[in-house]
């Protein structure tokens, strides 16, 4: 019952926080106190490289003086500092400007149901145990291929925490989580060179992650075939978005419907709600009560529920993410996309965010393309949310009539995200959730591919 | 507060005596080296936009990284309760690496170098200046920028910083301790015509206080420089895509040789045989107009520290002359399990991070071209003057680099902007391509941060022009 007593204590801090604040002449404040602790194991070479042991905890406040806000997070909780750090808080916030537009969520609107969402998991790993999941799933990758010569080790990490947020509206929630994650990066070579690739497990309960071994081939898998890569002649063809990669098109599609990026004007997706911005047999959903889900949550950065939303439905764009304050700033209610560090301001972020999966198999998708690319990787920073402009390093494979025919790397694939979504083509059936952002295999009628 | 506060144990509530215990703790016989890391970082940031400062942030964080290393081995642990009681939990686990009980000898710790040379001095008062001031810069920033063209339609603009100040005490008997001033103004502008929206960026800062962004008024200059990328933005075409000559010009676009050739020579890499680099020491690996070197002794600058995170002082250190790869860039664990010297590149993030040999300020010396001449060398290809990030998977040394602001050149002249320039390159290949080096050498304006096994350091960076005689362009226009 250790757990529940440190919630009593930390809901004690919270509302005492509040209480300083509005003595200091606040005139609404909310708290969001964040704790957990981390055992990291990484090894390489089939021996230990480094063991990482942590268990923190975090507080901010966020306090109005009417219209005026400012945000301040400390480490320290001593009593002493809470009393001087709510002042220092005070203080800056009397020091910006006022935005008319500043303020808590309205009372009757913040979340009032707590269902029990599986993102907790109690299990507790022993340093040993974390040990051999690591050593096992880096022994699968070195036994699964001769042509793997070394490795930059794998990892094993477990997390669990807990996050309480307390308003001067009356708001309090909390919610517990936790985090198992399995990953190892061989390093293959041949006479061309070297290649490297990963693969990893993430769950938020310990029974669901993959196997070590299974993850060890896999990472061997995607490895070898890296082997030989080169470089394809400039040209425009269609481009296959391996599953894992395609959900960095949806990443950037959040960016876009961020409500800051979009009131900021600094968003290629301004005044296109209700307007179609893919095919018709696209299909994009929010989803902050998944069970299980890495982005799941019962209530958001302010305290509003979390729901499961439509942000795209056959191909014509539903919804914005935002907050109240985005919200406010476009004129339509918060979605409860609010996302929150601690000590910040809100902002507008995804919770689970999901392409629905098609019916095309992802073999038959290759099939369809008689010469172009395959995407396995994407590096480098090349998007420009205000046009859309993308342009990124790749590796994968070049296909020929509907084949892998080989591995190639230092090109760049080039469009605009905008011409991106409208020209997805196919769908594939296998989504899987590896993070809070998945994505289907995607193919695209056609990019522009830098190389030679 | 002086300097020299920043190597006192009180400053974190500890007495040297407790420090040398928990040392004593940690360094058992099995244990190569084990070191304390101390920190109080305050950091403060306020920022505009729709021409109010709106949003002020603060946070305060504090604590202390234990770790041991045995042979490759690391142990690590940290606290951000600083009681000797957490101190010793901490320390207990850093050990578990070491299979061994816990040491009863205290380890003295009682070298305690005097700071031979301060090259971010400050004054304290410069540092907690007072945030209506910082409120005021930006609101002049707002107002400058939308006065440069009707076209500018938002501004946004943040001002970051950032007062740390770390204490380490190592089992080679060192304690030493450092105050690390850091401030950044970033400005952003979109600049909107006919339906056609365009982004411009400029900022820059240092180990500095607002002082630096008021001497002249360089603020205004910088609303000015943010606003005039986003205007010539509006008639950017877009960028050609291919195999072509480029120029890169002075200063920032220096990020080539980060991501190309600075993370492939830190030791790490190197000593696991994983960079694209590992036994190229000695072989030619750039052309002979090429020598690149890792400075982080300039004064003020964003990478600049007087010791790194493991108490050794910078220094500056040859990573590649007249083409010939000459060296890492080592933290005391890489040196020692390599047999190279330490070279005081041993940084991290915070007390919650380990130690990784990273940059600080990373350039290649001025060479004898005149500018001018190096573009008129092009017949058709890209001038490029500003980058947004940059990339590499150092296993193969492929990097890519995307530009912010680019031109065309046509028959050695620049012509028109283009936009949504990415570049990329191989590592160990591209410095061979390099023909011309300018004797214009401009460091970066104190921008860079870099990530390595999600840490984030501050980095420098510099260029004189250079010339790349093929590297490929990715734009949309094949």
């Amino acid at each position: 019952m250790t757990r529940l007593i440190g919630e009593q204590d930390y809901t004690t801090v919270a509302q005492d926080l509040l209480t300083r604040a509005a003595k200091q002449g606040a005139t609404a404040a909310d708290v969001m106190v964040a704790d957990g602790e981390t055992l990291s194991v990484q090894v390489r070479m089939g021996a230990v490289d480094r063991l990482t042991k942590a268990r923190e905890k975090r507080l901010g406040l966020r306090v109005f003086f009417g219209q005026r806000s400012a945000s301040a997070s400390t480490s320290d909780f001593s009593r002493d500092s809470l009393e001087r750090f709510v002042a220092e808080t005070c203080a800056l916030a009397q020091a910006v400007v006022e935005d008319p537009v500043s303020g808590l969520p309205e009372p009757g609107q913040y979340a009032a149901d707590f269902p029990d969402l599986n993102i907790h998991d109690p299990t507790k790993l022993q340093t040993d145990q974390q040990i051999d999941l690591a050593l096992r799933a880096e022994r699968a990758a070195f036994a699964a291929d001769p042509r793997i010569t070394n490795s930059e080790g794998a990892e094993c990490d477990s997390s669990s925490g807990r996050i309480i947020l307390a308003n001067s509206h009356g708001f309090l929630g909390h919610y517990a989580n936790s985090s198992f994650s399995l990953s190892v990066s061989p390093i293959a070579s041949d006479a061309g060179g070297m290649q490297r690739d990963y693969w990893y497990g993430v769950d938020r309960a310990f029974a669901k992650l993959e196997s070590p071994e299974a993850i060890g081939r896999e990472a061997t898998r995607r490895t070898v075939r890296k082997l030989g890569a080169r470089k394809v002649p400039t040209c425009c063809a269609p481009v296959i978005f391996e599953a894992e990669v395609a959900g960095g098109l949806l990443g950037h599609l959040c960016g876009a419907l961020s409500g800051y990026a979009l009131y900021k004007g600094a968003s290629f997706l301004i005044g296109q709600l209700g307007k179609q911005i893919a095919p018709d047999f696209v299909t994009i959903y929010d989803d902050g009560r998944m069970p299980g889900g890495l982005g799941t949550r019962p209530f958001d950065g302010e305290g509003l529920p979390t729901r499961k939303q439509a942000v795209v439905e056959r191909g014509r764009l539903m919804s914005y993410l935002l907050d109240t304050y985005s919200g406010k700033k476009l004129g339509l209610p918060s979605t409860g996309n609010a996302s929150r560090s601690i000590g910040e301001s809100p902002s507008a972020g995804p919770t689970n965010f999901y392409m629905v999966p098609g019916t095309t198999r992802p073999e038959d998708i290759l099939a369809s393309v008689k010469q172009g690319l395959y995407v396995t990787d994407l590096i480098g920073f090349g998007i420009n949310m205000v046009t859309g402009d993308y342009s990124r390093g790749a590796s994968g494979f070049w296909i020929e009539n509907g084949e892998l025919a080989y591995p190639v790397e230092e090109i760049t694939i080039a469009g605009n995200l905008t011409q991106m979504y409208a020209n997805i083509e196919m769908i594939g059936t296998d989504l899987v959730f590896r993070g809070r952002i998945a994505s289907p295999t995607v193919k695209l009628a056609e990019m522009t591919i830098a190389g030679n | 507060m002086t300097k020299d506060d920043s190597g006192v144990p009180e400053r974190f509530g500890m007495t040297d005596r407790e420090i040398e215990q928990a040392l004593g703790r940690v360094k058992v016989p099995a244990v190569d080296y084990a070191d304390l890391y101390f920190e109080y970082c305050q950091s403060e940031s306020v920022s505009m936009e729709e021409g109010i400062v709106k949003r002020a942030t603060k946070s305060i964080g504090q604590g202390v990284g234990v770790r041991a290393t045995v042979g490759e081995k690391t142990g690590f642990a940290y606290s951000d309760e600083l009681t000797p009681k957490d101190l010793n939990i901490a320390a207990d686990t850093a050990r578990y690496i070491a299979d061994s009980g816990r040491g009863t000898e205290p380890v003295p710790v009682t070298q305690r170098p005097a700071v031979a040379r301060d090259l971010y001095p400050h004054d304290r008062t410069d540092i907690e200046v007072a945030t209506r001031d910082r409120v005021t810069l930006l609101n002049a920033i707002d107002v400058e920028a939308r006065r440069y063209d009707p076209r500018i339609k938002n501004v946004m603009a943040s001002y970051n910083t950032e007062y740390k100040v770390m204490l380490v005490a190592t089992s080679d008997g060192l304690m030493v301790g450092d105050i690390q001033p850091l401030s950044r103004l970033q400005v952003t502008c979109i600049a909107e015509e006919n339906g056609n929206r365009q982004i411009g960026t400029f900022g820059g800062g240092g180990r500095i206080g607002l002082e630096y962004f008021q001497q002249d008024r360089r603020y205004l200059q910088f609303a000015r420089e943010a606003a005039r990328g986003a205007i010539l933005n509006l008639s950017a075409v877009d960028a050609p895509a291919g195999v072509m000559p480029v120029v890169l010009g002075g200063g920032w676009p220096g990020i080539l040789l980060h991501e190309a050739i600075g993370h492939g020579l830190e030791a790490d890499f190197n000593r696991k045989k994983t960079s694209a680099f590992s036994n190229l020491v000695g072989k030619q690996v750039a052309s002979e107009v090429c020598t690149i070197v890792d400075d982080g002794t300039l004064p003020f600058r964003r990478g600049s520290l007087n010791v790194d995170d493991e108490g050794t002082p910078t220094s500056r250190t040859v990573l590649i002359e007249r083409g010939i790869l000459r060296g890492y860039i080592t933290d005391k664990l890489n040196a020692r399990l390599m047999g190279i010297p330490v070279t005081g590149n041993g940084r991290r993030e915070s007390y919650q991070s380990v130690v990784l040999p990273r940059m600080t300020n990373t350039f290649m010396l001025a060479g004898e071209s005149d500018p001018q001449d190096i573009i008129k060398s092009v017949k058709k290809g890209l001038y490029a003057v500003s980058f947004g990030g940059g990339q590499v998977d150092i296993t193969n040394g492929k990097f890519v680099f995307s530009a912010s602001e680019a031109y065309l050149i046509e028959d050695g002249q620049i012509t028109k902007p283009v936009k949504g320039a990415t570049l990329i390159g191989s590592g160990p290949e591209i410095l061979k391509q390099v023909s011309m080096v300018g004797h214009d050498l401009k460091l970066d304006e104190g921008i860079g941060t870099c990530g390595k096994e999600g840490q984030s350091v501050p980095v420098g960076v510099g260029l004189p022009t250079i010339r790349i005689d093929e590297i490929t362009v990715g734009g949309t226009k094949a």
